[in-house]
Order: structure tokens, then C-alpha cells, then sequence
């Protein structure tokens, strides 16, 4: 049983529909990377399983519950995090806040998943009280994947979590990323950085203007000459 | 000196009074992104519903306070479901003459109701204290003392609490906010009842130290959005301190221009600071 699947979507910004046939599918536990061309409809992709983009056609299920066209709240209550590709932290507020702002729908007592956080980020713990727009590009990453994992969720939408990072950050957040999912969180994730994106996802899907193009393991992508040609810089 | 001094007292009243519109009108600037232009009326709301408790339980004003504050709040968040929220996703100037209709409305209503004149909450003249030749009043103390308490109270809400913290998240990026899964209609809400609250009190402070008019709160409307404006509109702190300083420089300019001129000198200043610093007088980052 699949734990998302995003069945067959067609949709936009607008009248013209970016999204012309979308499938994809996480089961429990993996790491899914979306590649493709910058405007392929990545993020459009991510934003519409989040109710931020209007689905006219197809569905969208998680845990066998439909949650197409469902309010952004709506889908977070459902138990699916999401880590926008831009402004992503809230500057103004500090490190803990931004965490505690995670946990906004808890009513319980979050401290547990606080602690888990700064395990997992040491760094975090470090500046806690410092406000978030002042950290580096790779903290405010983390930051924002925390502030994602404070709701326990099951699935966890990452948009370029290493964009606009330098290399030895890149993979540092690469190994972030594998340990979340080594909690038990599954992982749909676009990414830029591809090649070493695929070699560490379970599976694969290339996207182009807004339809499945190739979808594979991980490794076997990497080994498609073609994909190579066309996605990986040969 | 001594006239400085006592200019310097009127400007600190003064001040408080304007800040305590400005932040409210900062608050709601910082999360729903445009200027509320009603919220001058909302000062006149909140000065006429305390008088009706005056008047109708013949209790002091200051027990009265708490009554008008309410009222306006509930209004002020009636006005936002019923109309503001339709208008959510629309562009800012068609919110901004949303709430130009709103301001005329509640005028109106208001002159309808209670008529065009004066009013005050209790007739007689109030001895003002004498200290060190400056003259200081009661209802000064209760203005000055009124607002410090409430900034205290608004800065602790802010930092403390789920709602206030959500607030400064909403205003940092509402999207994000909305992804993260904060109930936004719930923040909006309660920014209508801070800014709300805080404009029914100031209109009661400033009708304690003038008296009551129908167009009290539209005519203080400018130099609030000054306040603001140097404060860097959006941010509540800087609200604050854009309101003593614009009440301080209108009272000192009484000595050299006719008060009537004051809002002017208001208007001056906003003017000032959009051209030379657009985000305010205090440093900050612009996010
Ligand atoms: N908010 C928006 N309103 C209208 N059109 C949009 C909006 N966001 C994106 N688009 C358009 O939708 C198309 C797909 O954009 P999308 O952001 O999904 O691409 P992407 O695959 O994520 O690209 P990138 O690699 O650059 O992030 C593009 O043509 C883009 O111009
Ligand atoms: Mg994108």
C-alpha cells in the first residue's frame, strides 16, 4: 500500500494547467526524488499534493484517505510536513520559535519532538534564541526541516532542501535528510543536485513540462544513458 | 525650561494616545497587509461606547473603560468576517477603500446616534497637581501609566503566548504560516481584538483629555499612520516609539505655529521619513 499517491493530476496557476498528468507514488518508508528541468512543474507538483495549487483533474491520496484540493491546514492535520523551496523560516522569530510554530496544531505536550530536533541539529539548540533570518542558508535548512519534523509526521515534502548550498553543506543536509528518514519518515523530495540526490533515493521520477517522463529505482536512473544525457550533465 | 517641560508632559500624553493606535494599526498593517484607514473611527467608537456605560450605569469612566473596550473589539471583528474576509485575496487598495467606506459608515452612525456635538464623560474642570511648576493632571497620569501598562502587556503577549508568536510569525510570511498549519482566520481574529481594543482605548484616553466628537478619531488618524510610518509600519515596537515622537514634536511645535497646524506637522514628518528612510527610523532588517 502506497502511502501517497498522486494519481493522474491535471492543474495551474491559472487557465493554463502546468500539471498535465502527474503520477507519483511514495510507499512507507522511502526516499522519492522528483528531477527535471527548471518550470517543469516540480514544485507545482509538491504544492498541489499541499492544497496550494487547485487540482481539476485526478486525485491525490494519502493512507487511503483522498486529500485532493483540501485547505493547506487540512492536509498538515492529515500527518503530511511540508519545506517550501523559498522563505521557508520565519526571520523575525528565533530558532526555538520557528520550532514551536511547527507544532502550532499539538495541543500536547511537544517537548519530546523539541528534543528529538536539537538531536538531531545540534547546531540548533546552540542558537536557539537567536533569530532565524540571521543564520546561514544551510542552518535556516534545518530549521526548516525541524520545524516539520515537530509534528511527527509520517511524510515529509521537501522543495530543493540544498539549493543555493555550498558543497560540503550539500552534504551534510544529504545526510540529514537520510537520517530522518532513518526515523521512520518518509521522504518525497525535488532536488538540483541530482546526481547525488538519485543515488541516495530509494526511487526516482523525471519530470518534464508537467508529465512523467522517466520514473525508475535510483540506481537505475543514474545508469539511464539517456536520463545522463538530458538531466544529469552527461 | 519650565514650558519645555510642560510641552514635553502634553507631547508624552499625547504620544501614549497615538501609540496606542499606531501599534494596533501596525499589528494589522504586519498581518493583513494594508492600511486600515477606519481605525481612526474606531477610537470614536470606543470613546462613545464607554460613554453610554457612563452614562447609562452613571459609573466613573475608568470603570466604564473595560466595556467600551470590549464592544469595540467585537465590533472591530464583526467588520473584519462580514467584510474584510470576503476580501482577502484581493488586492490591498481595494482593502484600503474598503475600509475608507467603513471609517464614513461608523462616522455617520455614530453622529446619527449620539448627534454632532460635544461630549464629555464628566462635566467640571479637573485641578491639575502643581509639582515643580509644571502642571500635571490625573487623567495625564492614567493616560501615561494606562499605556505603559498595556505595552507591557501587549509585549508580553506577543513573546509568550501561542497566538502572539503565531501573530509575528503570520506577519513574517503568512504563506508559511498557512503551511505550517496555523489556524489563520483564528490570528486575524485576534488581531482584530488587540488592534481594536487598543483604538477603543485610546479614543477613551483622548476624549478623557478633550472631550468627545464625532470626528476625534479620524482627526487623529493621520498623525497615527505618521506614528507608524517612523516606526517602519508592520513593526508594533517601532509603533510605539513613532507615537511619543510625534506626539512631542507636535506639542513643541505649538510655541512657533498655530495648534491648529499640528497634524501638519505630522504629516510633514511621514512625508519626511517615506522619502528619505520608506522603512522607518529604527534599524532594522527589511524582510
Ligand atoms: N505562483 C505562480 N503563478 C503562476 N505561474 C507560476 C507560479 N509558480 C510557478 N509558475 C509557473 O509554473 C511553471 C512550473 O513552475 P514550477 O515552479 O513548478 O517549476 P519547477 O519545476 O519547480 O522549476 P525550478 O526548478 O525552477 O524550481 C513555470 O512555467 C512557472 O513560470
Ligand atoms: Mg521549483
Amino acid at each position: 500500500m502506497s502511502l501517497l499517491s498522486v494519481e493522474g493530476i491535471y492543474g495551474g496557476y491559472g487557465d493554463v494547467d502546468i500539471l498535465n498528468g502527474v503520477n507519483i507514488h511514495v510507499d512507507p518508508g522511502e526516499i522519492v526524488v522528483i528531477i527535471g528541468p527548471n518550470g517543469a512543474g516540480k514544485s507545482t507538483a509538491m504544492k498541489a499534493v499541499f492544497g496550494l495549487v487547485k487540482v481539476r483533474e485526478g486525485r491525490i491520496v494519502y493512507q487511503d484517505k483522498p486529500i485532493t484540493n483540501l485547505r493547506p491546514d487540512q492536509v498538515v492535520k492529515s500527518g503530511i510536513c511540508y519545506v517550501p523551496q523559498e522563505n521557508n523560516v520565519f526571520p523575525t522569530l528565533t530558532v526555538q520559535e520557528n520550532l514551536e510554530m511547527g507544532a502550532f496544531i499539538r495541543n500536547d505536550d511537544y517537548s519530546a519532538d523539541l528534543k528529538k530536533v536539537y538531536e538531531l541539529f545540534p547546531v540548533l539548540h546552540e542558537k536557539r534564541r537567536q533569530q532565524a533570518g540571521a543564520l546561514s542558508g544551510g542552518q535556516r535548512q534545518m530549521v526548516a526541516m525541524g520545524r516539520a519534523l515537530m509534528l511527527d509526521p509520517k511524510l515529509i515534502l521537501l522543495d530543493e532542501p540544498t539549493a543555493g548550498l555550498a558543497p560540503a553543506i550539500v552534504d551534510l543536509m544529504f545526510e540529514n535528510i537520510k537520517k530522518i528518514n532513518g526515523l521512520g519518515v518518509s521522504i518525497l523530495m525535488v532536488e538540483q543536485n541530482a546526481k547525488q540526490a538519485l543515488a541516495m533515493s530509494h526511487r526516482g521520477y523525471v519530470l518534464t513540462t508537467g508529465r512523467n517522463r522517466f520514473e525508475d529505482t535510483g540506481k537505475n536512473l543514474l545508469a539511464n544513458r539517456e536520463v545522463a544525457e538530458m538531466f544529469l550533465g552527461g | 525650561m519650565i514650558d519645555f517641560l510642560q510641552l514635553t508632559i502634553y507631547g508624552i500624553v499625547l504620544g501614549s494616545i497615538i501609540s496606542l493606535g499606531a501599534v494596533g494599526l501596525s499589528l494589522i498593517y504586519g498581518i493583513l497587509r494594508f492600511p486600515h484607514f477606519a481605525h481612526g473611527d474606531l477610537f470614536t467608537l470606543g470613546a462613545y461606547m464607554a460613554f453610554v456605560v457612563v452614562v447609562f450605569f452613571n459609573v466613573p469612566v475608568l470603570v466604564a473603560l473595560p466595556f467600551g473596550v470590549a464592544l469595540t473589539a467585537l465590533v472591530a471583528v464583526a467588520i473584519d468576517q462580514t467584510v474584510y474576509r470576503r476580501l482577502r485575496k484581493v488586492k490591498p487598495v481595494i482593502l484600503l477603500i474598503a475600509s475608507v467606506g467603513i471609517a464614513l459608515i461608523l462616522r455617520s452612525v455614530i453622529q446619527l446616534v449620539w448627534g454632532s456635538g460635544n461630549r464629555v464623560y464628566e462635566a467640571g474642570i479637573q485641578m491639575p497637581h502643581l509639582w515643580m511648576g509644571l502642571r500635571i493632571q490625573n487623567d495625564h497620569l492614567i493616560i501615561v501609566g494606562g499605556t505603559i501598562l498595556l505595552v507591557i502587556a501587549l509585549h508580553l503577549f506577543l513573546q509568550k503566548t501561542k497566538v502572539g508568536k503565531a501573530m509575528r510569525a503570520m506577519s513574517d510570511n503568512s504563506d508559511l504560516a498557512q503551511v505550517t498549519g496555523i489556524d489563520v482566520n483564528r490570528i486575524i481574529i485576534w488581531t482584530w481584538i488587540i488592534g481594536g481594543g487598543l483604538a477603543a482605548v485610546a479614543g477613551i484616553f483622548l476624549a478623557m483629555d478633550t472631550r468627545l466628537h464625532p470626528v476625534m478619531g479620524w482627526r487623529l488618524l493621520l498623525p497615527v499612520f505618521a506614528a507608524a510610518i517612523l516606526g517602519g509600519i508592520g513593526r508594533p515596537y517601532g509603533a510605539i516609539a513613532g507615537g511619543i515622537i510625534i506626539g512631542l514634536v507636535q506639542e513643541y511645535s505649538t510655541p512657533f505655529l498655530s495648534p491648529a497646524y499640528k497634524p501638519a506637522i505630522a504629516f510633514a514628518l511621514m512625508i519626511l521619513v517615506l522619502i528619505v528612510r520608506p522603512t522607518g527610523i529604527f534599524v532594522g532588517r527589511k524582510v
